[in-house]
This record gives C-alpha cells, structure tokens and sequence, in this order.
C-alpha cells in the first residue's frame, strides 16, 4: 500500500469550531455542543469526506480566551465533554475514520489513559490514537493539588522554557509508559488452553518496571494488546522541544507553519534518529481556515465572525482565508516541502466542515493528492504507518 | 395492613476475571473484544433490565509470585467501554466501578459527568476503596493508605466528587446566540474542597449532566463500609444473595438509615446471584452440578486452598485428601490483587472444619472446594427462578439482583427470554422502561440541583 504518496487529512474538532464566535453562527448547534448526537453527527460527515483522522480537543480546565488562566468571560463556549469519552462513544457509531482525543500527561496516570486508548482501539477495530499534551496552566494543578505548578506570566521567557521542558521529559516518559504497557501483553498471550487450564500463557506477559523522575508503573496492563498493537499517538509542537517530543515519541506530529512549512522538519527527523527510531513520523501542518466558495465570502464571514466575537481572530497556526483551490494549493505546497498533509481546524464546523468534504476532498483527489475511498481498515493503515513489532515478544 | 407488592430491580454483570466465568465452554466468547460487550448490553436492555454492571481490577492478579493465570485475565477500560455502550443502547444503565484511591475527584467527575451526557442520563458509579500497595505499584500516587483511612479518602472524594458536579446548576449553560450569552453567570463551576484528603479549587469544566450525579453503588461489606452505603449510596452491590443471609444484610443496612434523615427507598440493596435455568428442576441441577465443576479445576480448587493457608500447596494432589499442615498465618502473601481475599478471622479453625467435613463426606480438595467456595444463587426452571427471585424481594431479602452469567456474552439470553417474561406476568417487573434516566428507572428520588449542592455539603 502506498498510502505514504498521498496527502493525510486531519480534522481538529474544538467546541463549535476555533473561532470564538463560532457559537453565535445561526447554524452551529451551540446548545448541543453536550450531547452525543452533535459530535456524531460532524464525525460521520468527516468519515464521509474519507479523513485519516479526528483529533478532540481537551483540557483539565475551563476554557480562557488567554489560553493559560481562567477567565470571567460569559460571552464564549465554555465547558467540553471528556475527549476520549467522546472518542469512544463515536467510535462506536463510525467504520473507518481514525480518532484521536487528547489527554493530558501532566495530570492524569499513564496506566487509565493506556487501557482506555486500548479499549478505543478495541471499540473501534483498530482506529485509535491519542494526542499528548502537557498541562501547564496553574488553575489545571489547582484543581488537582498534587503538585505546585508556577505561573506562565511569573517567569521571563527563559523560565518559561525550562518549564515547559520539565513537562515535555515527563510527556516522554509518559508515551514510554503507554507504548509498554501497550506492549505488555503479547498478541497471543490469551491462549484458552482447557487441557492445563490457562487462560493465559503468563510468559506472554510482561512487567514494564517503568521507573522515572515523576512516576513509576509496573504493569502490565490490565487491558490486552490492543488491535494496532500501538494506537497512533499524536503531539502538537510550535518549538524545538515539542519538535523534539514528536521525533521521539509521537507517530504523527502537528506543527504550525507560517512562512516555512519544512521549519520543524530536521529537528523532528534528527530527534527521530537518536532515538534510534526507525519507524516513520508523519508530520503535518495546522491550518485555521475560513473556507468558503470564493475569497470575499469567506472574507465577508470572517469578518462577520470577528464581530460576533467581539475582536479580531488569531491564533497560533496560520489562518487561511479563502476558496478551496487556494487551500489545496496550499496543502500541495507543503506536501512538496516535506510535510505529510495538514490538519484542518475549522473556524465554525458546521460551516467549513461542509466546505472541506464536499469542496477541498474533491479538489484534493482531482490533483492525484487524496484518496477517493478508505483502503485500509486501521488508522495506521490510513497514515501508511506500520504494525509495530511488541519489543517484548521473544 | 398487607405489603404493597415490590417492584423487582435486576441489573446485568459483565462476567470479569473470576472463576464463576467458564471461558473453557465452546459457546463462551471474547471478554474484550466490543462486540461482546455490544451484545450483553443490547440483551440486557431487551429484557428491560435497568442496568449493565462492570467490575474493575488495577492490576493483575498474582498467586505465588505469578500472574494468576487459570481465571479470565484481562478487560477493557471502564468509561471507555461504558461510553462506547451508550452508543448501542437508549435505556440500560451503564454502572462503572471506579475506585477512590488511584483517581483525583476532578478527573473522575469530569468522566462521570461525561458519560451521563452522552448517556442522556444513564450513569452510575459503583464507588470502591481497594487500597493495597500492590496495586498502587501501576500509578503515581503510589498506593498504600492505611485500612483506617481508606473509607475516610472514599468518603471525602465521593462528597468532593459531588461538590464539582453540583458546582453547575441545570440552566447555567444559556449558549443565546442572539445577546451572545454562553454562560448564565461568570463563577459557574467554582468550587472550593478543603479536607485531609483533597486541597483543591478552580471550576469545573462540564455542565451539568441529565442526571446532576451519577447514580452512587457502592460494594464494600464491613461496617465502615454498610456505614459508608447508609450515609452516601443510592444502591448497595452485595454478595448476599441467599435468602437468610440476604434478609439480615437487608434489615441491617436499612435500618442505618434513618441516622442519616433517609427513608428505605432510598437504598436499594442488590447482591450478586448466578443462575443455572434448566427444562426442569432436575435439569437444571444436573447442568448447575457441571458448570461447578467446569469452574473448579485441580489447579483452581489448589490455588483456592492456598488463599486460605497462606502456603504453597502445589505439590498436593487436587483429586487426594485436604493437607494435614495448619495455615500460616504470618502476613498473607500468597495472593495478590484479589478483592475475594477475605482475611478469614481464623485460617486454623476453618481449615480443621474444612478437613473434616471432607473426611466424614469422602470429599477430595476439589469436591471440597466446589462445595464451599460458593454455589449457584438460582438453580432450577425459570418459573422456579422467577418464584424464587419474587420471594427473596417480596420478603426483603434484596431489592433485586445483578445477574452474573457464567458465559460470555451469551449466559443472560435465557434468562431474558425465559424469567424476565415470568416476572413480568407476576406484575413485579416493568414490562418497557418507565423513565429516561437510571434514577428514574430505579425509582429513586430525583434530586433537583439545589437539593444535590445541599446533601453535598
Ligand atoms: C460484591 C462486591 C463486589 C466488589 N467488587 C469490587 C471490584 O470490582 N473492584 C474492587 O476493587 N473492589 C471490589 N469490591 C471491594 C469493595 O469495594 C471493598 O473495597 C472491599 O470489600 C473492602 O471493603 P470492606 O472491608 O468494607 O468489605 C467488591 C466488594 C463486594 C462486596
């Protein structure tokens, strides 16, 4: 299979859509924003438009329009179901799309998030993965009080970074962790053998005996290798550590270009090469967008958004505004520098969702660039990426 | 003035990792993969049952220093298989075991407020303290609490769990498209716990859900933990299923509750029971009599014995007398991991009853085990079940039963197809789900948001 020629599509789901004033928009479902159906709902039109993938967004606070601390605000969504519950319940209810909720490492144990990836797996038949994010902000400790977190704003940027680094080696160990446990079970540990009476052939499982700075899990999971053997795991890096982070432990990288799309590149595949990994990183660029059938609509909505919003829209990926040959030349531009497709975070998803499965999916396939139906059965299928080996199995 | 006839309350356990499971059978099938689960819980709703039940385990058992491998090993995740099932069904119940030592409140409340959106209201959280070091060996916190603080932790997150989710009342989320009001007030979700246990503030980050809480089981048996169930629970999962055990378990936990300003209806007490449906009686015994035996093999009916004697008794033959060496009863190690480890009060005793029973009945250390180490709740034809589960709730020996197939997923079939349909004829079980939510079809008092920020506190 040559999956590896095509460009990867990634959908970003985040509340209504990344656009603070996509709830406002007539048609975007606000007050559903807490219930099965809505999530289903864009899931399934996204498994129409053949996605590799959806990631969900998630965090261990309430939203803030600073991204870093709490804020009084009414005007903005505020409140989000837990990500890899929705993975699950969606998961449950699609054939094909691969599903990518996010979790936390900072706060949250290794050992929960690995079996319940794995039993997304399970759910899913093999389309699982999981996007690793630190947990930064001093309101998320709070809530949990286990450990003292400073304060991005106390520290000049220096401090910031050598924060920010702590967490990222704890994130390392914690994707060690995952892969392990993962692994902690070999494919055939269950052997039903009526004539001994075993169940299992306990030489097929394994202890992890994971010792680190933070934390340490013995194993093995309580949950057996789950279909990929290794559901995806996913990281969003905009700087060198997180670049790193992806060369070393991720499958599949989101990075944010704005003038450069191959900026992150030799950092990931040299981070890659020390650790010795021979597996493929597929690395692809986020982009923002306003999508509509020519360039002053989707001007006119962006603007018409702002105003809803209140201020103008920014954000940390680049944003694109305009129709869909542009975008997909864009996504043609970064294919050609080295990037693997891109992930699409949509201003208002029941808006530009539409737009990229009924207008950028056709164009992209017009170009040669995107599948026109789901080959394979697994996400890793879909982003061309190998069954691991168990590094424990003899 | 004659008893209003009770309504009969029966739930669904998903077989997990014991020996009532008899995975050698040929029709017994996969305990992870989803189809499975999809299957039990989609037959359970057939029958109207009003919930699906998991157990949980941290950590692998173990037995003379190995994984313990004669039993089922493995299941998935609770919530993530709990949220997959919402998916697949409109009405069961979907009851989760989650323990108190190895999560923080903020993390377990966001999971359980989750999958009671995505549930339309159909949560329940069955709240356990297992606390052991050896578990705790999987996570951060590490694991050990002293036994007299862990129903004080479980106590205190349960009571912090509730807090955050009442921190959102029912109409905060407002998402007014025209004036622009996502949020009907600015500090919707704040809490503030401040106890031994949890030193924590913020605001919580998901709206209220149908149900405002889950519903609260909780399963533990000694007197903290009857305690714990009469202060705190909406259900009790116990294991006494017989009769006489069952009526003065029953009239003990009730009577608790008046302490707490409850009335009886608001506890309900449900034991585990297995069953064995034959064409007959007499069937039904004959198959209930294999099943046992396909349950304890020489090897378990061994390992079985060694839990007792707190020694390695590998080199006994299973099918030969019981061992005429005493229990140790130094610190018990021989197996770890086990919630069935009951430290029995007196190995030495026990063990001298258990030899001569075994010798005045001709019984080998299998028959033995297979006689004591628990038997069939409901043995014989589904009238005879349906009579006998309608007698031990008409006369307050439960208020129900969670049902534990002994194969999976197929076991619950017959007795949806066979007993359910008994029941409902007698008029003790709903013929169609009477509500939206659990609570409701449990028939528990709803409980508005002011009423759950009050019992909170
Ligand atoms: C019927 C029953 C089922 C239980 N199921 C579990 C379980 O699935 N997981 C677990 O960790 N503990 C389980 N427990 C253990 C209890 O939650 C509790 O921790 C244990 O019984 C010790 O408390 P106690 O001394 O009050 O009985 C169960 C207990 C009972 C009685």
């Amino acid at each position: 299979m040559s999956t590896s020629s095509t460009t990867h599509l990634a959908l970003a789901l985040d509340g209504t859509g990344w656009h603070p004033g996509s709830w406002r928009d007539p048609s975007a479902r606000a007050d559903e924003l807490f219930t099965a159906r809505y999530w289903t709902d864009l899931v399934l039109l996204a498994e129409r438009g053949t996605l590799d993938l959806v990631t969900i967004e998630d965090g261990l606070a309430l939203q803030a329009d600073d991204g870093l601390h709490h804020d009084p605000r009414t005007d903005r969504v505020r409140g989000r179901l837990d990500a890899v519950h929705v993975a699950n319940h969606v998961g449950a209810l699609t054939s094909r799309i691969g599903l990518v909720p996010l979790a936390i490492t900072t706060h949250t144990e290794p050992f929960h998030i690995s079996k319940a990836i794995a039993t997304l797996d399970y759910v899913t038949s093999g389309r699982a993965g999981v996007q690793v994010r630190i947990g930064g902000r001093r309101d998320e400790s709070a809530h949990f009080g286990r450990r003292e977190l400073g304060d991005w704003s106390d520290l000049d940027a220096d401090g910031q970074r050598s924060f920010a680094n702590a967490l990222f080696d704890e994130t390392d160990d914690y994707v060690e962790v995952l892969r392990r446990l993962w692994d902690s079970w070999e494919d055939n540990a269950e052997i039903r053998d009526a004539a001994t009476g075993r169940f299992v052939d306990r030489d097929r499982l394994h202890y992890i005996d994971f010792e680190g700075e933070h934390f340490s899990v013995r194993g093995p999971s309580i949950t057996p290798r789950p279909p990929q053997g290794q559901p995806v795991v996913a990281a969003l890096g905009h700087d060198e550590r997180p670049w790193q982070l992806i060369g070393t432990s991720a499958d599949v990288g989101f990075v944010t270009p704005k003038d450069d799309a191959a900026e992150a590149l030799p950092t990931i595949r040299a981070a890659q090469q020390r650790a010795g990994r021979e597996d493929d990183v597929r690395v692809l660029g986020d982009v923002l967008v306003v999508l509509d059938e020519d360039a002053t609509r989707a001007a006119e909505r962006l603007a018409h958004l702002n105003d809803l919003a209140g201020s103008p829209l920014e954000s940390d990926a680049l944003i694109y505004v305009g129709g869909v040959p542009g975008l997909a030349d864009l996504i043609e531009s970064w294919s050609a520098a080295g990037l693997s497709g891109a992930r699409l975070r949509p201003a208002v998803n029941t808006v530009d969702l539409p737009h990229i499965v009924d207008g950028l999916v056709p164009e992209l396939r017009r170009r040669g660039l995107f599948r026109s139906a789901y080959d394979g059965r697994t996400l890793r299928d879909h982003l061309g990426l190998a069954r691991p080996a168990n590094r424990y199995a003899a | 003035m004659s008893k209003p006839t009770k309504q009969i309350h029966l739930a669904a356990h998903f077989p997990g990792v014991n020996n009532t499971t008899v995975w050698s059978d040929p029709q017994s099938g996969s305990h992870i993969g989803f189809a499975s689960f999809k299957e039990f819980a989609q037959t359970a709703e057939r029958g109207k049952l009003d919930f699906l039940f998991l157990a949980e385990g941290l950590r692998l058992r173990e037995q003379r220093g190995q994984i313990y491998d004669l039993d089922v090993v493995g299941r998935p995740d609770t919530f993530a298989i709990l949220s997959a099932l919402s998916a697949v069904t409109d009405r069961l119940g979907l009851a989760g075991t989650i323990n108190s030592t190895f999560n923080e409140p903020y993390d377990v409340a966001r999971q359980f407020a989750s999958l009671d959106h995505l549930s339309g209201g159909r949560a329940a959280w069955n709240v356990v303290t297992s606390w052991d070091a050896f578990t705790g060996e999987n996570f951060r916190r590490g694991g050990y609490l002293p036994a007299d603080q862990r129903y004080e932790r479980a106590r205190l997150f349960l009571e912090t769990t509730l807090e955050l989710l009442d921190s959102w009342r029912d109409d905060d989320v407002v998402a007014d498209a025209e004036s622009g009001q996502f949020l009907a007030r600015p500090d919707a979700g704040e809490f503030a716990r401040h106890d031994s246990q949890f030193d924590i503030h913020g605001r919580f980050n998901v709206p209220r859900s149908p149900q405002g809480r889950p519903v609260i089981f909780q399963a533990g048996d000694s007197d903290e933990g009857r305690g714990f169930a009469a202060a705190q629970a909406d259900a009790i999962f116990s294991r006494h299923s017989e009769y006489d055990a069952g009526r003065t378990f029953y009239a003990d936990v009730k009577s608790r509750l008046a302490k707490f300003g409850r009335s009886r209806d608001d506890l309900l007490i449900l034991p585990a029971a297995t069953f064995v449906i034959g064409d007959t009686d007499a069937d039904a015994e004959e198959r209930a009599a294999v099943v046992r035996r396909q349950q304890v093999s020489g090897a378990t009916a061994i390992n079985f014995l060694e839990q007792v004697w707190n020694r390695d008794l590998s080199a006994y033959d299973p099918e030969g007398p019981l061992p005429d060496v005493d229990p140790d009863t130094g610190e018990h190690t021989i197996a770890r991991g086990r919630a069935s480890v009951r430290r029995h009060e007196d190995p030495i005793e026990l063990a001298r009853t258990w030899r001569e029973r075994a010798q005045a009945e001709g019984l080998s250390i299998r028959d033995l085990v297979i006689e004591v180490s628990g038997r069939h709740s409901f043995v014989g034809s589904a009238r005879t079940i349906a009579d006998a589960i309608d007698r031990h709730v008409q006369d307050d020996a439960s208020d129900g039963f969670i049902l534990v197939p002994h194969i999976t997923p197929g076991g619950l079939g017959g007795f949806v197809d066979e007993v359910v349909p008994l029941l409902q004829e007698k008029g003790v079980f709903r013929t169609d789900y009477t509500g939206a939510t659990l609570r409701e079809n449990l028939g528990l008092p709803t409980l508005s948001d002011d009423e759950g920020a009050a019992r909170a506190s």
